[in-house]
């Protein structure tokens, strides 16, 4: 437990002090605010035009909507920053060499895999705790509901959890970055499209794609229903990134 | 201390180590000595559990560094051939990170690292960022590094390598006290750094032991005779006739002076004889002059040359 946290610690000062983690939060909450902006813009302009023609006959849920598709884009955003927060965890210790260091002292492989998980899921909270302030505006202001909101970050913290667990393996397969990141981005991209090769797909073949699509299962937590399957998903994903992590650094000693 | 028995690495098909066996006793300074590519840093991985052997064992501190990999890992100090540094990182939160992943309790970390960074005189750049620090300064770094937490077996890969001189001296120094109290591995194709630090020299050339012994039991195991030089003033002809003439030479080099210059001449004695009077007294006899006269040893150079050439 305690390699764990120093690992831990070790990863989210250099976290801060590289300007990678800066560039990634600032691009991030940049893209959130600009979304939310112009979300929330088209969807009152919308319902002006509806009341102007008369034609809003039953209220529309404004916070609501402006919610759904506020987490909607935040989950394809992540998509493109997720990569950018695992691409150096092992690549740049294979490539400085204090992989060397990492398996040669008493902390276990397991530790060492566990401490870079959990700050680059920290990392991702931050993130998170960032976008929050337009998110507190709909509930201070909107009146919105905090169902959906609350089963909104909880579906995005799942999902964020599984892509890092996915970007954390592919980081212990190269030492070079970019290759990392590159890879990693392609991955979920396929893993994100995979629902619209369902549509063509007949039967069995439909459901396991449809099953397989990470994006997919954010739905429904996002409309503020939390359905242990999707979370069974999440978590399963997440489990095989950290079993196939901690597979490929045990093999790193039989290639090295 | 370590035990290595019968140790081969098999990589892609290429015998980076073969067949190796030696003992290290507590307290020692082991020398490992070979060119380039030999199978120095590929036998020292193999004793730290960076990677394991095809073939045969190695044993630290009695545990077995495959089966009780943790134990080992726990017991020695290991800096590898490139310090393992985060450059991002300054000197004193590098040192504390190593110290508690190598499980030193916190009550004592800031006194051990202190008293770490002294040994290793770095205590000056300590909140340093260790990517802007010189060569020298990095190098000693990595050695302070592999000093934490006071591991009974030190596995030093290359340790003075990009150092100025002053600062060799002063890391040679800092392994020399470690002895005793330490069991040290070191490696390096740095001939006088192993006549001075080490008590004992493992040479390995292609992945194989070539010689095994004391520095002093190696230059002497070389020696076939002993050597004189001379630097005499005088016709060489006669010089090598009259030198030749005496009784245990076995034989005489000489290389002539030009324009009446002394010349120098190489005489080969008989082991264990020493002609040193003989020959001057002959020299100044014949009323010339004697410039120059010593006693040749071999040096470890020659060991090595002689050994890593021999094929």
């Amino acid at each position: 437990m305690r390699n764990i946290l120093a690992i831990w610690q070790r990863e989210m000062k250099s976290y801060f002090v590289s300007p990678i983690a800066y560039a990634v939060l600032t691009v991030f909450l940049f893209l959130c605010g600009f979304f939310f902006y112009s979300i929330l813009s088209a969807v009152i302009q919308s319902t002006m035009m509806q009341a102007q023609f008369g034609q809003g006959s039953q209220p529309v849920d404004v916070p609501g909507i402006v919610g759904r598709s506020f987490f909607g884009t935040t989950s394809v955003v992540l998509l493109f920053m997720i990569p950018m927060l695992t691409m150096g965890l092992f690549a740049e210790e294979k490539k400085r060499g204090t992989m060397e260091l990492l398996l040669t002292t008493p902390v276990g492989i397991v530790q060492t895999m566990l401490g870079k998980y959990l700050a680059s899921l920290t990392f991702l909270l931050i993130m998170y705790a960032g976008s929050g302030i337009t998110i507190a505006a709909l509930l201070i202001y909107g009146n919105a509901e905090w169902r959906p909101i609350l089963g909104g970050y909880l579906g995005l913290l799942l999902y964020g959890a599984a892509l890092l667990a996915l970007g954390l393996f592919i980081s212990t397969l190269t030492e070079n970055q970019i290759i990392s990141v590159v890879i990693t981005f392609g991955t979920i991209l396929v893993l994100w499209l995979i629902e619209s090769f369902s549509s063509g797909a007949t039967g069995v073949a439909r459901d396991v794609l449809n099953y397989l699509s990470v994006i997919g299962h954010l739905d429904d937590f996002i409309k503020g229903v939390v359905d242990t399957s999707h979370i069974i998903y999440y978590l399963t994903f997440a489990f095989v990134g950290l079993f196939l992590t901690y597979r490929s650094l045990e093999s790193m000693r039989w290639k090295s | 201390m370590i035990e290595v028995e019968h140790l081969s690495k098999v990589y892609n098909g290429r015998r980076a180590v073969d067949d190796i066996s030696f003992r290290v006793e507590k307290g020692e300074i082991l020398g490992f000595l070979g060119p380039n590519g030999a199978g120095k840093t590929t036998t020292m991985r193999i004793l730290t559990c960076y990677m394991p052997a095809t073939e045969g064992t190695a044993r630290v501190a009695g545990y077995d560094v495959f089966e009780e990999s943790l134990e080992v890992r726990k017991r020695i100090g290991y800096m590898p051939e490139s310090p393992p540094l985060y450059h991002e990182m300054t000197v004193y939160s590098y040192l504390d990170f190593v110290a508690k992943i190598k499980g030193t309790p916190s009550s004592k970390r800031k006194s051990h690292i202190d008293e770490v960074m002294q040994k290793t005189s770095i205590g000056d750049v300590r909140n340093r960022v260790i990517g802007r620090l010189s060569k020298g300064y990095k190098q000693r770094v990595g050695v302070a590094q592999a000093l934490l937490n006071n591991p009974e077996v030190l596995v030093l890969d290359e340790p003075t390598i990009g150092l100025d001189p002053k600062q060799i001296f002063e890391v040679r120094s800092l392994i020399k006290s470690l002895a005793g109290s330490h069991t040290v591995i070191l490696s390096t194709h740095i001939l006088p750094e192993v006549s001075m630090t080490c008590s004992r020299v493992v040479i390995i050339n292609k992945g194989k032991v070539v010689a095994m012994d004391t520095p002093e039991g190696l230059a002497n195991q070389m020696k076939g005779a002993e050597r004189v030089a001379l630097l005499v003033d005088g016709p060489a002809p006669a010089v090598h006739e009259k030198l030749s003439s005496i009784d245990g030479v076995l034989g005489v080099s000489a290389e002539e002076g030009k324009n009446g210059q002394p010349s120098r001449f190489t005489v080969e004695c008989k082991l264990n004889t020493d002609l040193r009077r003989t020959l001057a007294a002959a020299v100044v006899s014949q009323g010339w002059g004697l410039l120059e006269l010593r006693g040749v040893s071999v040096s470890l150079e020659d060991v090595f040359i002689n050994l890593i050439t021999k094929e």
